[in-house]
């Protein structure tokens, strides 16, 4: 039994769903369909930067949506008023995230937990006041048009939404693949340890700013190139985008996945944006449908479905192990803890 | 191996720690203790790093520790437990003390991202130096238990053991025994001995007298953050000093 759900939560479930996002733009003709994926997608990306610095490292960081901001607007910016093609464009959105979110982390970072979130929140917003205000390099409200698509290669046109689908499907299989390398290193270890309490992972030997930096730079840096794919395929954007309304959606989206999971925060975007559509029609009175929902889910399932089942899972997998245990021992070549660790850092 | 002079810490007029000076010997197991609110844990926090120290030096090893942050003092192989333990609940027993040799290994992101040979090593090392630690504090027999499925006594246990991961040689234990029955403090007490045995130096806090009395080889009081009296077991439970703090003045006359 343990083994049937080892085989469908392993990589063996990520495959699936790899094969199950590759065959969709196939079996469904509806295009509009197909575009709503790719823009979950891209937020999943984001959602993902956010899970490392807030699930595994424990800092609400409440300017992730404003890092997006960034990332989109570099590629504006650069692409319209500079004339550079998509993908330099895209490289400098990754790099100026990776900066701008080493200089607000070494600030931001000396202080702690509710102060850590009040102070990016404020970070948020003057993000957004600088794109809404400094006219001259960001076209203040009245946004950027004609931004440039990724350039394709060959017969492929990211013009298009399925090649563009699909060239966003790549990118969140790479944000999922370094995730999951980080969460189950030594350095996500790191991470976890300092989410517990800053005292214990101190008492350790662990750098505390060094590794919270690191954790929120890796962040801002998915925030940023999910911003960037956004500019290339919505290629009209305004200081909307920099709206920090676009982090409390990603907030939902992880606590409605599981916070601190690898496949939490994709489950999570694509469930909420799928609902959202479905909604559609009650437009802005959605959230009298969301809002309790949100709340029964914390409630009850504080963990998010992925982490509620993991936490299910492996209790039951824990009374199972003293019986084989007690013919090995502890061995940490033991298969079964192994497969204990790595299922549940898989999923 | 900890030689403590002048140590004080101020928070604004109240003087928590008030020069004590003293020295704990190498391999031995020095007591602190004093009334509740006497400076004991603000002491340790000193030692960590957690604070630094107003004014003092505290010399391990011939190095000043004073103003050091508590990682590079872990690093320096000083380690602690804290009164609460505080452990990943939805994790297992070994799962949770792998992070304890982190402070011995050197993978950065790049080994992450290319699954260097490096890092391959580091993790190794550190699963086995779980593995070693748990089989010190007499619990292999539950590594793969849930963190939210053991007892008091188990939690401190892992406590130590992820203090011992860290490869210290001096660890300062706060409240070891605190919240388990007797036969588990004796249980603990000769884990402590133990962890002697193995060369390692323990300075621990702990209101449990009779406990402290059998075990310790040194003990200071504090009290209001001064020291007011130190020695051997014997020297510091005939103290009328320490028995009036304890007390009251009247008790310590009659």
């Amino acid at each position: 039994m343990n083994r049937a759900i080892d085989f469908l939560l392993g990589s063996t479930m990520r495959w699936l769903l790899l094969a199950l996002a590759v065959v969709f733009p196939l079996v469904t003709d509806n295009e509009y369909h197909i575009y709503v994926m790719a823009l979950a997608f891209i937020w999943a990306i984001a959602v993902y930067g956010m899970n490392i610095i807030t699930g595994y490292c424990g800092q609400l960081n409440l300017a992730h949506g404003g890092f997006f901001a960034i990332g989109a607007y570099v590629v504006a910016i650069l692409t319209v008023d500079h004339g550079w093609p998509f993908w330099p464009a895209f490289a400098a959105a990754g790099l100026f995230g990776a900066v701008f979110g080493f200089v607000v982390g070494i600030v931001s970072l000396r202080l702690k937990e509710h102060y850590f979130a009040i102070f990016t929140l404020c970070v948020g917003y003057i993000i957004y006041l600088m794109i809404d205000k400094w006219e001259a390099l960001t076209h203040g409200s009245l946004g950027i048009i004609n931004i440039a698509p990724p350039e394709g290669f060959g017969l492929v046109d990211f013009t298009q939404t399925i090649p563009f689908y699909y060239l966003v499907l790549a990118f969140l299989a790479l944000a999922i693949w370094l995730t999951r390398r980080i969460s189950e290193s030594l350095l996500g270890r790191t991470f976890r340890a300092i989410r517990i309490s800053d005292d214990l992972a101190q008492s350790l030997g662990i750098n505390l700013m060094r590794n919270k930096i690191l954790a929120f730079v890796i962040s801002t840096v998915y925030a940023a190139a999910a911003g960037g794919l956004y500019a290339g395929v919505v290629r009209f954007i305004g200081p909307e985008e920099a709206n920090f309304i676009h982090t409390f959606d990603m907030i939902a989206y992880l606590l409605v996945g599981g916070i601190g999971t690898l496949m939490g925060p994709l489950l999570g975007t694509l469930l909420v944006t799928w609902l959202t559509q479905a909604v559609q029609s009650l437009e802005e009175y959605r959230m009298i449908v969301f809002g309790p929902m949100l709340v029964l889910l914390v409630i009850f399932f504080p963990r998010g479905i992925v982490g509620s089942f993991l936490g299910w899972r492996g209790r039951r997998m824990a009374r199972q192990a003293p019986r084989k245990t007690r013919e090995s021992r502890v061995d940490t070549s033991d298969p079964n803890s192994a497969d204990a660790t790595e299922a549940r850092n898989n999923a | 191996m900890l030689n403590i002079r002048n140590l004080t810490k101020r928070f604004g007029g109240l003087a928590a720690v008030n020069d004590v000076s003293v020295e704990f010997g190498a391999n031995q197991i020095n007591a602190i203790i004093g009334p509740n609110g006497a400076g004991k844990t603000t002491f340790f926090n000193l030692i960590a790093g957690a604070m630094p120290p107003t004014e003092g030096v505290i010399e391990y090893k011939g190095q000043d520790l004073a103003g050091k942050s508590p990682d590079s003092i872990a690093r320096l192989g000083v380690a602690r437990t804290f009164q609460t333990t505080m452990l990943f609940e939805e994790s297992t027993v070994l799962d949770n003390l792998i992070i304890g040799h982190r402070l011995r290994t050197e993978s950065r992101l790049w080994d992450v991202i290319v699954n260097s040979k490096r890092l391959k090593a580091d993790e190794k090392r550190c699963r086995d130096k779980a593995a070693e630690t748990l089989e010190f504090v007499g619990l292999s027999h539950i590594g793969h238990r849930y963190i939210a499925d053991t007892s008091q006594e188990e939690r401190k246990r892992i406590a130590f053991a992820l203090a011992l991961a860290t490869e210290p040689e001096l660890v300062l234990l706060d409240e070891p025994a605190g919240g388990v029955n007797p036969e588990e403090t004796d249980g603990l007490v000769d884990l402590i001995h133990k962890m002697v045995d193995h060369g390692i130096t323990v300075c621990l806090i702990e209101h449990k007298m009779d406990m402290i009395m059998r075990i310790a080889d040194k003990i200071i009081v504090l009290d209001h953050g001064e020291k007011i009296s130190e020695g051997t077991p014997e020297q510091v439970k005939n103290d009328p000093v320490v028995i009036e703090a304890y007390l009251g003045k009247e008790d310590a006359e009659a």
